[in-house]
C-alpha cells in the first residue's frame, strides 16, 4: 500500500512524516524521524532494545506499526534528558553504576525502568530482575543494571521531595 | 525482517471491522495488540492482503467482575487484567496466568481477545478459558453467537471463528465457595512460551472434600487442554498426597504433547504431571486458607 | 596558574566518557548513520545446508517496485578478489618449526556460483530504495537448488566415504595440529589409573545485541572508498577491501563507530559485498543484518568434541594428558588454527602437567563457519579438563578442591615454562600468578566449607544444592602490536587516536586514564578516538583481551614522550631545565619561580616556520606516535566457584551464586574490569545452560529466532561476586593483563561441576554443554533406574 501521511507526537513534539502501513514504529522513529536512539535488536519482540513508552507504558516499537501510533503520546530515550541537557535520574544512575557497556540495549532498558519506577518507586532486587527480564543485555551480566535501578529509585525519591 | 506489503484499515466500530472482513474474506487479518501477529509479519509467515486494525473501537476493553462472572472485552490489555486487585483476590489463577504472558511491554499492548483468537496452544488465556468454562461472544455479518470455550479452540492457531467474524468478549465463570487456585508453568526462561503450564482451581466443601476442580493445561497438545481425567481423579475425594499423584498420572490420558526444539513430547508429559501435582497442592492450600508458602 | 594534581587516574573507578552519549541514545552505531542517497541491500540466503545451485536468475527482482539492482555470484567474477587468509598466512615460521601444524587454504567466498555449503550462506543480493522493498525483491529471485546429503558434524565429515566438501583440501580436514612433550605412551602405560572421557561442547552463537551493519560510499572522481562497518578490526577490513576490490590502500577509509558488543572477530562475505555494490552502482549502499540472519552465522563458535585421557596416581596427581579434539569448523576454515591452537595452549590451565600430547583437527562440515568468539577455544578446553578433574576426584574419594590443590602450579615455580610455544611462536611461559592462593581466596570468599557443611542438611530437606569449581589461564595482550598517536592542542587538551576498537569495554575511558597519568593532565582534558583508519596508519583492533595491554601501553608510552617534548619546548621558552618544570591547568610553569608559559605559547613555539622554537633534534609539532610490540602474551588467570540448585523432578537448574577471583595485573579501572567479568560470566551461564545453535537432521538451522535461541536474562543470572588478585605483568611497563574474556571461560565447567555435585548420590556425569533440563532429567532418571536396591523417597 502506498505511503500515507502520519503525524506522531514524540517527546512532546509533533512530527510529520509518511510511511507505508507496513512500516514498523521502530523503523519510522529511526528512519522517518531520525530518532536513532531506539535500536533494533531482533525485530520480533523478544530482546527489548526497541522499547519506548506509549502513553507512559512500555511497548516494543518493533511490534507496532507506525500508523497505529497516531493519537498517542510517545516517549523515546531522546525525551528523557531535560531541555537544558541535564540527565534524567535514570540515565545518571546507569552511568554512575556502570550499568551499560556497549550501550546498544541501554535505551530500551531506560524506558523499561522508567515505567517500573513510575508504578513502583522502591522495587527490590527480585522485582527489578523480573521486570527487566524482558530486556536482554549481552555485556553487563545485569548486576550493575540492578544497582543502577536501585540508585535511580533513590535519586527519583530525592528529586520528588 | 520487514513485513510484506498489505492494505490497512483502522475500524472505528465493530460494524466497520465486520464490513472490512466481509469484503476481504480470508485475505484479511484482524490486528489488535499485534504481539503475536507482527512477528509473524516480520518473518513473512503471515501474508494478509489487508490488515483490519480494531484498536480504535471503543467499549471493547472492559474488565468486569460481577459475582461469579468475569466479563472481559476483547481489547482489554493483559496488563490491565494483571493489575486488577479485586480479581487477584478472587481468582489468583487468572492473574498469575496473565503475569506470565511474555513481559510487561508485551502485556501492555497484547489483548485478551487477541490471545484467544490466535489460539497458540501455549497461550495462558486459552487454558483459563477452558478451565473456567468461558463463553466467547462472536459477531459476524449475520449477527452474534456464543461459542463455548470447549468448541472454540480447534487446533494450532485455529479457532471456530469464520474469516468474517470478530471475537468481542469473553465471559469466565469463577466458582464460588471455599476455593483456591493458581497457575504454574515451566519455561526455559521467565516469559518464554511454556514447555507446559497448568491452571488449577479447587473448591473444597466443609469436609475438606473436593467439590469442584478445574485443570487447564498449555503446551501439551494442538490446543490448550481441559484435563477432565485429571479432574475426575480428584473430584469428590479428599485431596491427599496420593490422590494428587493419581490425578497427575491421570492427566496423561488428556494430553498429546509435541516434540520441538525445546523439549520432547516425553519430557512434556513428565513435567505436565509434575506441574499438575504442584498446582493442585497450591490450589488446595489456598482453598484451605493457609499459607502455601507462595505469594 | 595552579599546579595540576597528578592524582593517578589509573586504578580508579572513573565514570566513563562513553556514557554521556550512550545514555542519551546519541551513540552512532553504523545503522544510525545515514549516508545521503544510500540504497538498501537485502541478501538471499541458502535454505539448504549442502546443495548445487542449478539455476539462479536475479532479473525478476528488478521488476519489483523500489528495486534498483540485483547481483549473483556470477556478477562478481573478476571484479571481487578473495579474502586474504591472514590467520593462515601470518602463522609465524617459528611456530611451524616447533609444532606439527598443517593448515590448508580454505577462505570464505563472497558469493558462491555453483553450490552452497551452509544454511544461511549468502547467494544473491538485491538493492532497493529501502529494506522493505529489497526484501520484496528477494522473493522475486528465481533460484533452484539440487540438495545433497549434508555433513552435520565432524564425525560424519571424517567417516569413510563422506563427500569431500572442498576438493582442493583432498579430505574434510582443513587444519591439524599436534603438540607433545615427554614420553606420553610410557607415562600412560605405567600409570596406576587412567581416565578416558568424551566431552562435547555445543555450537554457540555470539549474539551481540547489535547485528552487523555495513555502509559504503564510493567517490569515483577520487577513486576513494569509505566504509562504515560494525567490526572491531577496521584496519584489517581496509586491507582486505583494498586487495579484493583493487583499490590502493590509501584510498580506502574504514570507519568503525560505536559497536554494540561484537564478542568476536572475523570477516564476512557482506563486508566485501556491500562495498563492491557501492563501486558497481556508483551509489552509496547500506545493509544491516537482521537477527534471523545473525543467528544463522554471526558468530558461530565452540562446537568441539574432546576425547581426553588423564593418567593419574593414587593421590589424584595427574601424570600425563592426552587429548584428541575435533573442531566442527563449519563450511570454511577461514580462521585457520586461531581457536584450535588456543584450545590446545590453554588445555592444561593452572596445572603442572608436563607430559602431554594434544591433537586437534579442524573439520569442515555443512554448517556456518565458526569464528573466534569470547573465550575463543578456552571454554572448551577448560570444560574438558575441569570435568575430568571432578571425575578423578570422585574416583579417588577427594573433594574437588583438594584434587586441584594437589595439581596446581605452585607460586615458587613461576615464571613457568609450559613446554610448548604459544600461538605467536614464542615459548609459552606463565609469567606471574599464585594459583593456589587464588583457589583458597575464592573458596574462602565463597564460603565453600560452610556450604559443604550445610549440603547434607539441605539434601535431607529435599533441596539439591551443589557447588562447582573451575579455573583458567588466559594468554592476553596478543601482538603483533597496537599503536597510539597523542597530540596536544592549544588549550592543553590531549587527543589520543588508537587502532584499538572498543565495543563496550570502555577504552575511551581507560586509555584516557593512562594518558592523563602519563602526560599529566586531568582525565577530563583527554579525548580518545578510535575506529578510523585515516587517523592512524597501522592498527590491529580489539579482540583476544589485548587492548588494555597493547593500546594501553602504546598510549602510555606515547603520552609520556609527548610530555617530555612539551616540557622540552617549554624549557626552551623559559630558559629552564625540564626537570624544574611542571604542567598546570593553563600551561607549563617553572617550579618555585612563578614564571610560566601557556599551552597556546608552547603550541606556537612548536609550530613549523621561522618562529619555531623546538629544541635541536626534535621535529616540529606536539604529537607523538608509538607502536607497542609486546614480547609475547602475558597470562591472566581466574578461579570461579558456582552453586546451583537442581529441581530433580524437572531437571531445571538455577544458578544460586557465582563468584570469581581474577588476576588481571594492573587494573586500569576496577569498575570496568568487574563489568567485563560479570558480563563474561553471564555469557558463560548462557553457554552452560541455555544457548545452542541447533540443526535438524537435514542440517537446517532450528534456532532461527529468539524464541528458540535463548539468551540469559536478569532472571537467569545471579549476582556475581568479583574478587581480585594483582600480579603485575612484567611484559609491559604498566603491569597490565587482559580481562575481557576470562569471565566467559569457566562458567560451563563450574556449573556442570556444581550440577554433578548437587546430584552426587546419583553419580551422574555431565560431559556435554549446554545442559538442557530434559538432558539432565534423562541423566537423573537413568541414574535412579540403575541404582541397585532403588532410592528411597526424598533421597537424591
Amino acid at each position: 500500500m502506498a505511503a500515507r501521511e502520519l503525524v506522531l507526537r514524540v517527546n512532546g513534539v509533533e512530527h510529520r512524516g509518511a510511511a507505508e502501513p507496513r512500516v514498523t514504529l521502530a523503523d519510522f522513529l529511526r528512519d522517518g524521524l531520525g530518532l536513532t536512539g531506539t535500536h533494533l535488536g531482533c525485530e520480533h519482540g523478544v530482546c527489548g532494545a526497541c522499547t519506548i513508552l506509549l502513553d507512559g507504558r512500555s511497548v516494543r516499537s518493533c511490534l507496532m506499526l507506525a500508523v497505529q501510533a497516531e493519537g498517542h503520546d510517545l516517549t523515546t530515550v531522546e525525551g528523557l534528558a531535560s531541555p537544558d541537557g541535564a540527565l534524567h535520574p535514570i540515565q545518571e544512575a546507569f552511568s554512575e553504576k556502570h550499568g551499560l557497556q556497549c550501550g546498544f540495549c541501554t535505551p530500551g532498558f531506560l524506558m523499561s525502568v522508567h515505567e517500573l519506577l513510575a508504578h513502583d518507586p522502591a522495587p527490590d532486587e527480585a522485582e527489578i530482575r523480573s521486570w527487566l527480564s524482558g530486556n536482554i543485555c549481552r555485556c553487563t551480566g545485569y548486576q550493575n543494571i540492578v544497582e543502577a535501578v536501585q540508585y535511580a529509585a533513590v535519586l527519583q525519591r530525592e528529586a520528588d521531595r | 525482517m520487514k513485513p510484506p506489503p498489505f492494505e490497512y484499515t483502522a475500524a472505528a466500530s465493530v460494524e466497520e471491522a465486520l464490513a472490512a472482513l466481509t469484503e476481504h474474506g480470508d485475505e484479511a487479518k484482524v490486528i489488535s495488540g499485534g504481539q503475536s501477529l507482527v512477528p509473524l509479519l516480520a518473518f513473512r509467515f503471515a501474508r494478509p492482503s489487508v490488515l483490519v486494525d480494531i484498536n480504535r473501537i471503543r467499549g471493547l476493553d472492559g474488565i468486569e467482575l460481577d459475582g461469579d462472572t468475569l466479563t472481559i472485552g476483547a481489547l482489554a490489555r493483559h496488563r490491565d487484567v494483571e493489575l486488577d486487585g479485586a480479581l487477584r483476590a478472587r481468582c489468583p489463577m487468572i492473574v498469575e496466568a496473565v503475569a506470565q504472558v511474555g513481559h510487561a511491554a508485551i502485556r501492555n499492548r497484547g489483548t485478551v481477545g487477541g490471545s484467544l483468537a490466535h489460539s497458540d496452544p501455549a497461550a495462558e488465556w486459552t487454558a483459563l478459558a477452558l478451565a473456567l468454562d468461558a463463553e466467547l461472544d462472536v459477531v459476524g455479518p449475520s449477527g452474534s453467537r456464543v461459542v463455548a470455550a470447549g468448541d472454540f479452540f480447534v487446533t494450532y492457531f485455529t479457532t471456530a471463528l469464520a474469516p468474517d467474524e470478530l471475537l468481542v468478549r469473553a465471559r469466565f465463570r469463577i466458582p464460588n465457595g471455599r476455593s483456591g487456585s493458581t497457575f504454574v508453568e515451566l519455561a526455559r526462561r521467565h516469559g518464554d512460551f511454556a514447555l507446559a503450564g497448568v491452571g488449577a482451581l479447587v473448591t473444597l466443601d466443609d469436609d475438606d472434600v473436593v467439590a469442584d476442580v478445574r485443570i487447564g493445561l498449555i503446551g501439551v497438545g494442538a490446543t490448550a487442554v481441559r484435563a477432565s481425567s485429571g479432574e475426575e481423579a480428584v473430584r469428590g475425594r479428599r485431596p491427599t498426597a496420593d490422590v494428587l499423584v493419581e490425578a497427575a498420572a491421570a492427566v496423561d490420558a488428556d494430553i498429546d504433547p509435541n516434540t520441538d526444539v525445546h523439549a520432547s513430547a516425553d519430557y512434556r508429559r513428565l513435567i505436565a504431571g509434575v506441574l499438575v501435582r504442584r498446582a493442585l497442592e497450591t490450589a488446595i492450600a489456598r482453598a484451605r486458607g493457609g499459607d502455601d508458602g507462595r505469594s | 596558574m595552579t599546579a595540576t594534581a597528578a592524582p593517578g587516574f589509573v586504578g580508579q573507578r572513573v565514570r566513563r566518557k562513553e556514557d554521556a552519549r550512550l545514555v542519551r541514545g546519541a551513540g552512532r552505531f553504523v545503522a544510525d548513520i545515514t549516508v545521503p542517497g544510500a540504497l538498501h541491500a537485502a541478501i538471499l540466503r541458502s535454505p539448504f545446508a549442502y546443495a548445487g545451485i542449478t539455476r539462479l536468475d536475479v532479473s525478476p527482482a528488478l521488476a519489483v517496485p523500489g528495486v534498483e539492482a540485483a547481483f549473483s555470484g556470477a556478477d562478481l567474477a573478476g571484479r571481487v578478489g578473495a579474502f586474504i587468509e591472514g590467520a593462515r598466512r601470518e602463522i609465524t615460521p617459528s611456530l611451524l618449526e616447533q609444532v606439527d601444524l598443517e593448515v590448508k587454504s580454505c577462505p570464505l567466498p563472497v558469493l558462491p556460483v555453483d553450490e552452497v555449503l551452509w544454511f544461511g550462506q549468502p547467494v544473491a543480493v538485491v538493492v532497493a530504495r529501502d529494506r522493505y522493498a529489497a526484501e520484496d525483491g528477494l522473493e522475486a529471485v528465481e533460484v533452484d537448488y539440487d540438495p545433497r546429503t549434508a555433513l552435520p558434524d565432524a564425525e560424519s565429515a571424517l567417516a569413510d566415504g563422506a563427500p569431500v566438501l572442498h576438493p582442493e583440501l583432498r579430505d574434510n580436514v582443513a587444519a591439524r595440529l599436534f603438540i607433545s612433550s615427554g614420553d606420553v605412551d610410557a607415562a600412560f602405560a605405567a600409570a596406576p589409573h587412567v581416565l578416558r572421557e568424551r566431552f562435547t561442547f555445543g555450537r554457540h552463537a555470539a549474539n551481540a545485541m547489535e547485528t552487523r551493519s555495513v555502509q559504503a560510499s564510493y567517490d569515483a572522481g577520487r577513486n576513494e572508498l569509505t566504509v562504515w562497518i560494525t567490526n572491531p578490526r577496521p584496519h584489517l577490513i581496509r586491507l582486505n577491501l583494498s586487495q579484493m576490490l583493487g583499490l590502493p590502500l590509501e584510498n580506502v577509509r574504514v570507519l568503525a563507530p560505536d559497536i554494540g558488543g561484537s564478542f568476536g572477530t572475523g570477516l564476512f562475505a557482506e563486508d566485501a559485498l556491500i562495498p563492491f555494490l557501492a563501486l558497481a552502482l556508483g551509489r552509496p549502499v547500506r545493509w544491516t543484518e537482521d537477527r534471523q540472519e545473525s543467528l544463522a552465522m554471526t558468530r558461530h563458535a565452540r562446537d568441539q568434541v574432546h576425547d581426553l585421557e588423564l593418567a593419574y596416581d593414587d593421590e589424584g596427581r595427574i601424570l600425563a594428558l592426552r587429548d584428541r579434539f575435533l573442531v566442527d569448523a563449519g563450511a570454511y576454515n577461514a580462521y585457520a588454527v586461531t581457536v584450535s591452537y588456543n584450545t590446545a595452549a590453554h588445555l592444561r590451565g593452572q596445572y603442572g602437567i608436563d607430559t602431554f600430547s594434544i591433537e586437534g583437527l579442524n573439520v569442515v562440515t555443512t554448517k556456518a563457519p565458526v569464528a573466534p568468539v569470547r573465550g575463543a577455544g578456552r571454554p572448551e578446553a577448560v570444560f574438558a579438563l575441569d570435568r575430568a578433574f571432578d571425575l578423578i576426584a570422585v574416583d579417588r574419594g577427594l573433594d574437588p578442591a583438594e584434587i586441584r590443590r594437589r595439581n596446581l602450579i605452585r607460586p615458587d615455580e613461576m615464571p613457568r615454562a609450559m613446554g610448548m610455544p604459544y600461538r605467536d611462536g614464542k615459548e609459552m611461559v606463565y609469567d606471574s600468578g599464585d594459583f593456589p592462593a587464588q583457589l583458597e581466596q575464592a573458596l574462602e570468599a565463597f564460603g565453600y566449607d560452610e556450604l559443604r557443611a550445610q549440603q547434607a542438611a539441605w539434601r535431607a530437606e529435599g533441596r539439591l544444592v551443589g557447588v562447582g569449581i573451575s579455573s583458567y589461564v588466559e594468554g592476553s595482550g596478543f601482538g603483533p602490536f597496537e599503536g597510539a598517536v597523542v597530540r596536544l592542542d592549544q588549550q592543553g587538551n590531549v587527543h589520543v587516536v588508537t587502532g584499538a576498537k572498543p565495543h563496550g569495554q570502555g577504552l575511551e575511558t581507560t586509555l584516557a586514564q593512562v594518558c592523563a597519568d602519563e602526560f599529566g593532565v586531568p582525565f577530563d582534558r583527554v579525548t580518545v578516538t578510535t575506529g578510523d583508519t585515516a587517523l592512524i596508519q597501522y592498527g590491529i583492533g580489539t579482540f583476544a583481551s589485548r587492548s588494555a595491554v597493547t593500546a594501553g601501553t602504546a598510549v602510555g608510552v606515547a603520552a609520556g614522550r609527548l610530555r617530555t617534548k612539551v616540557l622540552a619546548v617549554a624549557a626552551e621558552l623559559l630558559e629552564a631545565s625540564p626537570a624544574d618544570l611542571e604542567l598546570t591547568t593553563d600551561g607549563v610553569a617553572a617550579r618555585d619561580v612563578g614564571r610560566g608559559v601557556s599551552y597556546e605559547e608552547i603550541h606556537a613555539a612548536a609550530a613549523p616556520g621561522p618562529r619555531n622554537r623546538t629544541p635541536e633534534g626534535l621535529a616540529p609539532g606536539l604529537e607523538e606516535q608509538y607502536y607497542f610490540v609486546p614480547p609475547t602474551v602475558t597470562f591472566a588467570s581466574g578461579t570461579h566457584v558456582a552453586s546451583v540448585e537442581v529441581d530433580v523432578e524437572t531437571g531445571f537448574v538455577r544458578v544460586l551464586r557465582y563468584l570469581t577471583v581474577d588476576d588481571c595485573g594492573q587494573m586500569l579501572n576496577p569498575m570496568i574490569v568487574e563489568g567485563q567479568i560479570q558480563g563474561g560470566v553471564a555469557h558463560g551461564i548462557g553457554t552452560a545452560l541455555f544457548e545452542e545453535a541447533l540443526y535438524d537432521e537435514d542440517c537446517q538451522l532450528l534456532t532461527g529466532s529468539y524464541m528458540d535461541y535463548l539468551l540469559p536474562t536478569a532472571d537467569e543470572v545471579p549476582p556475581i561476586e568479583v574478587g581480585h588478585q594483582v600480579f603485575l605483568s612484567d611484559l609491559n611497563p604498566f603491569g597490565i593483563k587482559g580481562c575481557g574474556e576470562g569471565g566467559a571461560v569457566s562458567p560451563p565447567a563450574a556449573i556442570a561441576n556444581a550440577v554433578v555435585d548437587a546430584l552426587r548420590p546419583l553419580h551422574i556425569n555431565v560431559n556435554r554443554v549446554p545442559l538442557r533440563p530434559e538432558a539432565l532429567l534423562d541423566l537423573i532418571r537413568q541414574a535412579k533406574a540403575a541404582t541397585i536396591g532403588g532410592q528411597k523417597e526424598g533421597e537424591g
